[in-house]
């Protein structure tokens, strides 16, 4: 059992990284802002979210569990809301909707 | 073992990498940005070192509360940084800035290399005497027991650089609300956080608080949380600062450190010692420092952040 929940702790956190990896590497290709900004959100809260996914089957109890879960909604709604406002600062001259 | 070397390498690596591109950015504004993840970094390294309580403060303090402050500041000045330059200062000059830093650089490095090893430790008496705090937490023990004047000075130290900060402000703002009005955000994006993180921001400041006495956390935690809360309220918009001549406000920022010298003082009686604790309610006086501090010390964070008073006291 526990080499099951390490062998998808390990697929899961690899998958993690490489969404990383894709994210970064848009960051840094993509020509504009708002592409870079869309590189980097996407594809970074998928890749926390598994590795997240990976560290809760490997720690102790369903508290620490639910708080790994609780620090990754918190920074997809940090990263949510701080891309908005990056966007926003980089096309002032864009009318409100 | 060779991860965690490799782990702690790659970490350091960076740490200096981009303490250099802090000082190297042409733009203040880039400097600020490497300078708060250079703030998270560290705390990264201070995980590894297995000291948590320096991590949370680092993590909050150092990356969080100074970097909102640094970017208000760049921001501040922006218009200063697109006039031309003034000539680059003489060669000799230079010269001599060079030497003074190659100098304390080179004389920090002795410090540091003919440090003695092991490095003396009060370690196993700070741990000895832990019970007698009625703390669980040896941290916390250091900050509010042991060494409770350097965190008294601390708590005063905020207030002087509150007031340094309140004294900016010109003859005819005196008295009235710190910073310019904010804008609602017409996206709403950040009045939506506003309204969605607090709860949770609050929540977990009162789990600092509380647990700092068994476990990393503690008052300065704690109240950067809480600040960040309200400076994130503002910044949206929805809370607006008291004027700086409220007597509650007033009152606000001095009780922290009008309750730690009034029971440092008092200890001077039932334990012999200022700051001393009678043993059997060591951690009900702590508790009943800590409270007020707490409180302090957050108003004061937001205040520091909000900046000077810019409007006349009536608005």
């Amino acid at each position: 059992m526990s080499f099951v929940r390490d062998a998808l702790t390990i697929v899961a956190v690899c998958a993690g990284i490489f969404f990383f990896l894709a994210g970064s590497v848009g960051l840094l290709r993509f020509p504009d802002t708002l592409s870079r900004l869309h590189a980097l959100t996407k594809a970074d809260n998928l890749g926390l979210g598994l590795i997240v996914l990976g560290v809760m089957l490997q720690v102790e109890g369903l508290l620490a569990a639910l708080k790994l879960g609780a620090v990754w909604l918190l920074i997809v709604l940090a990263g949510a809301v701080v891309t908005q406002l990056v966007a926003a600062a980089a096309y002032p001259e864009e009318p409100p909707p | 073992m060779i991860l965690a070397i490799g782990f702690d390498a790659g970490l350091a690596a960076l740490i200096i990498g981009l303490a250099f591109w802090t000082i190297a950015a042409r733009e203040a504004f880039a400097a600020v940005v490497a300078f708060v993840s250079l703030g998270l970094l560290l705390a990264l390294a201070w995980v590894r070192l297995a000291a948590p309580d320096v991590a949370l403060t680092e993590a909050a303090i150092g990356g969080g509360v100074t970097g909102g402050m640094l970017i208000a500041a760049a921001a501040r000045g922006r218009a200063a940084e697109n006039l031309p330059m003034p000539e680059t200062a003489a060669l000799h000059l230079r010269l001599a800035a060079g030497a003074v830093a190659i100098l304390a650089t080179a004389g920090l490095s002795w410090v540091v290399l003919s440090l003695p090893e092991p490095a003396p430790t009060l370690a196993p008496s700070a741990a000895a005497y832990l019970a007698l705090t009625g703390l669980e937490n040896p941290v916390n023990a250091v900050l509010l027991a042991y060494r409770a004047i350097d965190t008294l000075l601390e708590t005063i130290v905020l207030l002087i650089a509150l007031l340094a900060v309140w004294s900016l402000s010109p003859d005819r703002f005196w008295g009235g609300r710190p910073g310019l009005p904010q804008r609602k955000d017409r996206n709403g994006v950040l009045v939506f956080l506003a309204r969605l993180l607090p709860p949770i921001g609050v929540l977990v400041g009162i789990h600092l608080f509380w647990v700092g006495s068994v476990a990393p956390g503690g008052e300065f935690q704690s109240a950067t949380v809480l600040a960040a809360m309200w400076i994130v309220a503002w910044m949206a918009g929805l809370a607006n600062p008291p004027p700086i001549e409220r007597r509650g406000l007033r009152l606000l920022v001095v009780v922290g450190p009008a309750v730690f010298l009034a029971i440092g003082l008092s200890g001077a009686i039932t334990a012999d010692a200022f700051l001393g604790y009678p043993p059997d309610h060591a951690k009900l006086l702590i508790i009943a420092i800590e409270l007020p501090v707490t409180l302090t010390i957050a108003a004061t964070l937001c205040l520091l952040v909000v900046g000077p008073p810019q409007r006349e006291p009536q608005t």
